[in-house]
């Protein structure tokens, strides 16, 4: 992956590879992957192309599941709002939701279904405490920036939460965190205080063992 | 009609098959003609063939103007031609009017060759399974192996899952349109409501009408106002006639007195004046019968295990007749199997009947999935 720095970030292109790739990383090749709220299914063309998994996409909005077939991947039209009841348990190996989760409102509901149908999730979300979006709401204003590129009057995020809130909310769920990576506007890796230098959280989640 | 588009002036054609066929019934079949119609070129690997399946009232005259019957445009036109979704410059498309039909297929209306006089209610009741099976034969007929794709929207799509179970290696993509795995009770009262209507007209004479030298065409025509209040959703039935007056104020009378009684009886009347009752009936227990997970304890995930066809599945919001969630039955049970599936779920006002309109978003999904297909 390219490196960025803060006065160069990322192009779209390949903040979009650099997203891919960190999840692509977690996900052994051949397994069964179902991603929620998978957009034009480009991420499991991606992992299918780089992987060989075999993955099925779940997406509310017409124009991604016009997409999602487009690019020749299976996509189930469904609103998963209404939990995953359809899907099986631990029917998958790995359930994806990629910078989603902040746009639904059945939060809790949906990271419950994520492992009962998976044996790991993956979860990547914009991190609101970031050091740039802290410093516009001292300003007075919502935060725009590369991971939260919408205006407050026209965003799809209805869920607004931080690295913190969602490991506090995990731990009140019985989830394991099994693995963590925060990236800054520029993508790169943030080892210090994630919570305040990290745009972008990965996480990998599953059952808490024993 | 718009020329543009258009596979243009086709010629229907008819093939006779000498083999006797057994029907799922246990009736035995002494030989039958299809009637059907194609489109496009079959290329030399033979593997560009799709097969458009219809529903009830349906033929296989799909696409194109007959000659000289500029206004007799087929039933799925906006869907099939050079650059249309299923696109006749790719594709070699195939239609055929169902074994009992009334369009030139062997039905009740052809002649028995063992008393001379027409079947009438002798002609044996046929499947779904059926249907594929006579299918097959003129997919061997006309030298294809294996069909790109099948198609086709209600009971149709019901012909493209089973043609997916009863020849997996034989179709690579079955495409299931505003379809469900089984009728609900309440699709089979709508379907006995029907065949009553037509059982009980005095014209019917118990199947033989033809030879009484008349129709049953109260009943038919009756069996086709039910029906076709199933394939309209409620919205657009407010929407195109509310209740508007058809004399402009209250007749307090029997007769047409909203617009929609008039539509009805237009609708009803125009079907009486061409379809066979016979045929009505043998459809309408078709659809009764056809269910797949009935040998498998209503196990509908382990009657598709031996699917092996990648499938599209669509539904439309507003269908109450096969609503979304039938397909999703579909689709969760090809899913158990590990099967590749495409569901789309499509925002169309129209009711059941949405699968033959040219939504431009149902069309561009429908277009999407085609263009993957190898040929």
């Amino acid at each position: 992956m390219s490196n960025g720095n803060p006065h160069n970030p990322l192009t779209a292109k390949e903040r979009e590879r650099f997203d891919f790739a960190v999840i692509a990383n977690w996900i052994p090749p051949g397994e069964r992957v179902l991603d929620l709220g998978c957009g034009d299914g480009k991420l499991l063309r991606y992992l299918r192309e780089t992987k060989g998994v075999i993955g099925y996409g779940v997406e509310i909005d017409h124009g991604s599941v016009l997409g999602c077939i487009s690019n020749d991947v299976d996509v189930i039209q469904i609103d998963i709002e209404g939990g995953l009841s359809g899907f099986e348990d631990q029917s998958f190996n790995h359930v994806i939701i990629s910078q989603a989760l902040q746009a639904m409102h059945a939060t809790e509901r949906i990271l419950g279904e994520m492992l009962r149908v998976a044996e790991e999730a993956v979860v990547s979300f914009p991190n609101f405490a970031y050091r740039a979006n802290r410093a516009a709401i001292a300003e007075g204003h919502m935060p725009v920036s590369e991971d939260l590129p919408y205006a407050w009057y026209e965003t799809p995020n209805v869920r607004f939460f931080t690295l913190a809130d969602f490991e506090a909310l995990c731990g009140k769920l019985d989830i394991e965190i099994r693995e963590r990576l925060a990236f800054d506007e520029a993508g790169q890796l943030v080892t210090q205080d994630p919570n305040l230098n990290g745009s972008l959280a990965f996480y990998r989640l599953g059952h808490r063992r024993g | 009609m718009s020329q543009e588009n258009s596979v243009g002036v086709v010629v229907p054609q008819r093939v006779r098959f000498n083999e006797p066929m057994r029907l799922k019934s246990g009736a035995l079949l002494p030989g039958f003609d299809l009637a059907f119609e194609t489109y496009g070129t079959l290329n030399s690997a033979r593997s560009n063939a799709v097969l458009v399946c219809h529903a009830l009232s349906g033929g296989h005259h799909v696409a194109g103007v007959y000659a000289g019957e500029p206004r007799n445009v087929g039933w799925w036109d906006n869907l099939v031609g050079p650059g249309k979704p299923l696109d006749t410059n790719k594709f070699f498309v195939v239609a055929v009017n169902n074994l009992g039909g009334c369009y030139g297929s062997t039905g009740p209306i052809s002649v028995n060759p063992e008393t001379g006089k027409r079947y009438g209610a002798d002609f044996p009741m046929v499947t779904v399974e059926d249907w594929v099976a006579a299918h097959a034969r003129l997919a061997d007929h006309l030298g294809i192996d294996t069909w790109a794709a099948v198609i086709g929207g209600s009971l149709g799509g019901m012909q493209a899952l089973e043609w997916s179970l009863q020849f997996p290696e034989r179709i690579r993509h079955a495409m299931v349109i505003a379809s469900a795995p089984k009728l609900s009770a309440q699709n089979i009262a709508f379907n006995a409501v029907a065949r009553q209507a037509i059982l009980s007209d005095p014209d019917f004479h118990g199947g033989h009408y033809a030879e009484h030298g008349v129709v049953p065409r109260n009943g038919l025509r009756l069996a086709r106002m039910v029906g076709h209040i199933t394939y309209l959703s409620d919205s657009q039935m407010g929407e195109k006639f509310g209740r508007q007056l058809h004399h402009g104020e209250h007749q307090f009378s029997y007769d047409v007195d909203f617009e929609i009684e008039s539509y009805l009886r237009y609708q009803g009347d125009k079907f009486a004046s061409f379809f066979d009752a016979n045929t009505y009936l043998i459809t309408t227990k078709a659809l009764d019968y056809f269910d797949p997970a009935y040998a498998y304890q209503g196990d509908l995930a382990a009657a598709l295990a031996r699917a092996t066809a990648r499938f599209f599945v669509a539904s439309f919001s507003t269908d109450w007749r096969f609503a979304p969630a039938r397909s999703r039955e579909i689709v969760f049970a090809l899913l158990h199997n590990r099967r590749h599936v495409a569901y789309a779920e499509i925002d169309c006002d129209a009711g059941h009947d949405s699968f033959l309109l040219d939504d431009a978003h149902y069309h561009a999904v429908l277009r999407a999935y085609l263009e993957n297909i190898s040929t």
